[in-house]
C-alpha cells in the first residue's frame, strides 16, 4: 500500500506481542476468518461479499461475441477488477483501475484471473452457440467498496458467487438462425462451474514463525509477507502464490495447505447456502 | 502436439532424456554487459535470459524515495522473438507486471536496503527464448546479476520449478512439459536457511501431492545454488587476477 499512512511502531509492537500470545486484536484466534456475508441478487449475477468490513461487488454479465480464431468453441471469461478510490487512500485514482498506483492491486487481479479462469473453474465450452461464429462472453466486473484487509478473499468469493447466481438467456439454434430467447419466455440457465474455487490468504509475522487466516488491514500493513492459496473443496490447489516476503519452511506451506482446504469447505457450504436463500426468494418468471 | 504426450516414459526418460529429478543443462556468465553495475546471463536447457543491475543509485523519479530504504525496481520483459510464435509485445501487460512484481518483493527481504537509504536499484530482465522455466531463470539470473553489482545480500536467491505427472514429480519443465497441462510449482529458496520466499502455482494440484513437488523443486533449487556460487566463484577469481598482475 503506497499512498497509505503506515501503523505507528507501538502499534505493530503491539499487534505482533499480542499475535505471539495467540490473540489477534478483533479476538479471533489465528485460523479463523471474519464474518462472512454473502448478498445475493435481486438481478441474476449480483454478489456483495463483506469479510468483516472489507466489501466488495461482483458483477456478472453476458453478450454474444466471435470466438477467437484458435478456440473456435470456447467462450470467454473477462474480469475487469476496480479498485475505487473510495474503497482506501491507497488506492490511486488512475482510470483503469488495476493499473492504479500500488503493485498490488495488479497482484490481486492476477490471483482472481488465475483462480477462476487458471483453473478452468467455468465449463468455458458450455458457452458455445455456434462454433466459429457466436460463443457467449460471460464479464465479471469486480468492485472494491470499502478495504478492511484481504480484499482478494473477498473478491474471489464474491466472482464466484456471482458466477453461481448467474444466469444466462437460453438460445436455440436452428441451422442458422439463432433465437436469444428473454428471460420472461424461457428460464434462463445458469453457468456450469466445474468446481468451487476458493481464496485462502495468510500472513505471516515474527520472522514467518506466526501466520494468521484473513488479515484485515492493520494486519496486512505490519506482516511481513502473505501468501495466498487458491484451494477447492476437493482438496486441489488451483493457485498458490507467495510474492516474495519473509522466507517461510517447506512444513509451514503444507501446514497452510491443509488449513486452507478446511476454510474453502467451509466458505463453499456459506456460499451454498446463501445461493438456496437467494432461490427461495427468487420469483419464478416463466411457465415451465 | 499430440493429445496425450508423454511426458516420462516406462523406461523413466522424459521427452528430452532427462530423468525426472534431473535439472536441464546450465550455463552462467557475469559482467556480460559493460554499462551496467551488474549483469548476467544464464541459460537454462533452451531458457536464455540476460539480467542488468543499475545501483544502487539516486532515484530517476523522486516520487520512489524512500528514506530509509533503498527501493527495488524491476521489470521483467519476455522477448516477442522468444517463443516459437511471434508475439507482438504488450507493453504493459499485466502478466509480465505480475512476474517483475513478484521478483521485486523476493530480493526486497534478501538485499540490504536498509544500507542504501534514498536510492534505487534497477533490475532489468529480458528473457531472449523461453522454453519453460522463464521465471525462475530470470530470478536466477538477477541474482547473479546483483552479485556481481556488489549489492549486499543476505543470501543467494536460487529457484527451480517441479512439476507432478504419473504419480511423480519431475524437476525443471521445459516448454512441452509446460504446456501439456503438467501443474508447475516455481519456488524461490534461500539455501543459507532453506526457507522458501517464493512459490507460484499456476494449474490444479491435489494438496498431498505438493509435498513432494515442494521438496523436489527445494533439491533443484540447492543445485542451482552449487551452479550459481560456482559461476561467482569463477569470476571472482577472474577480478582477482587482473587485479593482481
Amino acid at each position: 500500500m503506497s499512498k497509505d499512512v503506515p501503523p505507528s511502531i507501538n502499534e505493530k509492537a503491539f499487534l505482533l506481542s499480542a499475535l505471539i500470545s495467540r490473540q489477534r486484536l478483533d479476538s479471533r484466534s489465528p485460523h479463523d476468518i471474519r464474518t462472512t456475508r454473502i448478498l445475493l441478487g435481486p438481478q441474476p449475477g449480483h454478489a456483495e461479499v463483506r469479510l468483516g468490513k472489507t466489501r466488495v461487488t461482483a458483477n456478472v454479465s453476458c453478450e454474444i461475441v466471435r470466438p477467437r480464431a484458435n478456440a473456435p468453441t470456447e467462450g470467454a471469461l473477462l474480469f475487469t477488477t476496480d479498485f475505487s478510490p473510495m474503497a482506501s487512500p491507497a488506492f490511486g485514482d488512475g482510470p483503469g483501475g488495476g493499473g492504479g498506483s500500488g503493485g498490488d492491486e495488479i497482484l490481486i487481479a492476477r490471483v482472481l484471473e488465475r483462480a477462476l479462469r487458471g483453473s478452468r473453474a467455468v465449463d468455458t465450452e458450455g458457452l458455445c452457440i455456434v462454433a466459429g461464429e457466436k460463443v457467449w462472453q460471460i464479464k465479471v466486473d469486480v468492485r472494491v467498496i470499502d478495504h478492511e484487509g484481504n480484499i482478494v478473499d473477498c473478491a474471489c468469493i464474491a466472482a464466484v458467487a456471482a458466477l453461481m447466481h448467474f444466469k444466462r438467456p437460453d438460445v436455440t439454434v436452428l441451422g442458422e438462425d439463432v433465437t436469444i430467447h428473454s428471460t420472461s419466455e424461457r428460464n434462463p440457465i445458469p453457468l456450469t462451474l466445474h468446481h468451487v474455487p476458493i481464496c485462502v490468504t495468510f500472513a505471516f509475522f515474527n520472522q514467518g514463525m506466526l501466520q494468521v487466516v484473513d488479515p484485515n488491514l492493520l494486519e496486512e500493513q505490519c506482516a511481513e509477507g502473505d501468501m495466498t492459496f487458491v484451494v477447492n473443496r476437493h482438496g486441489d490447489v488451483c493457485t498458490l502464490s507467495k510474492a516474495g516476503g519473509v522466507a517461510v519452511e517447506a512444513g509451514q506451506v503444507i501446514h497452510c495447505a491443509r488449513i486452507a482446504a478446511a476454510k474453502a469447505e467451509e466458505v463453499t457450504d456459506m456460499i451454498k447456502a446463501a445461493l438456496e436463500k437467494a432461490a427461495v426468494k427468487e420469483p419464478k418468471v416463466a411457465i415451465v | 502436439m499430440a493429445a496425450r504426450l508423454e511426458i516420462v516414459s516406462p523406461e523413466g526418460l522424459r521427452v528430452d532424456g532427462r530423468r525426472p529429478a534431473e535439472v536441464r543443462r546450465v550455463l552462467t556468465r557475469t559482467g556480460v554487459l559493460s554499462q551496467a553495475d551488474g549483469s548476467a546471463y544464464i541459460e537454462q536447457g533452451n531458457t536464455k535470459c540476460l539480467a542488468a543491475v543499475y545501483g544502487p543509485r539516486e532515484p530517476v523519479k523522486r516520487a520512489g524515495v524512500l528514506h530509509d530504504r533503498a527501493t527495488i525496481n524491476v521489470e521483467y520483459n519476455v522477448s516477442s522473438f522468444s517463443s516459437g510464435e511471434r508475439r507482438a509485445k504488450l507493453r504493459r501487460d499485466r502478466k509480465l507486471l505480475e512476474i517483475g512484481l513478484m521478483i521485486k518483493q523476493t530480493f526486497e527481504t534478501v538485499v540490504a536496503t536498509t544500507s542504501f537509504p534514498r536510492s534505487e536499484i534497477d533490475i532489468y530482465l529480458q528473457i531472449l527464448q523461453t522454453d519453460g522455466g522463464a521465471v525462475h531463470t530470470a530470478i536466477n539470473a538477477a541474482t547473479l546479476a546483483l552479485i556481481d553489482a556488489g549489492i549486499p545480500m543476505t543470501d543467494y536467491v536460487c529457484a527451480c520449478s517441479a512439476g507432478f505427472v504419473n504419480d511423480q514429480a519431475i524437476l525443471d519443465l521445459n516448454f512441452l512439459e509446460e504446456s501439456a497441462d503438467v501443474p508447475t510449482l516455481t519456488v524461490a529458496l534461500l539455501p543459507k536457511s532453506g526457507k522458501i520466499s517464493m512459490l507460484g502455482l499456476e494449474s490444479r494440484l491435489h494438496i498431498d501431492k505438493l509435498e513432494p513437488v515442494i521438496a523436489l523443486a527445494s533439491d533443484g533449487c540447492m543445485q542451482m545454488k552449487d551452479t550459481l556460487d560456482e559461476a561467482i566463484r569463477i569470476s571472482t577469481r577472474n577480478l582477482a587476477k587482473t587485479v593482481l598482475h
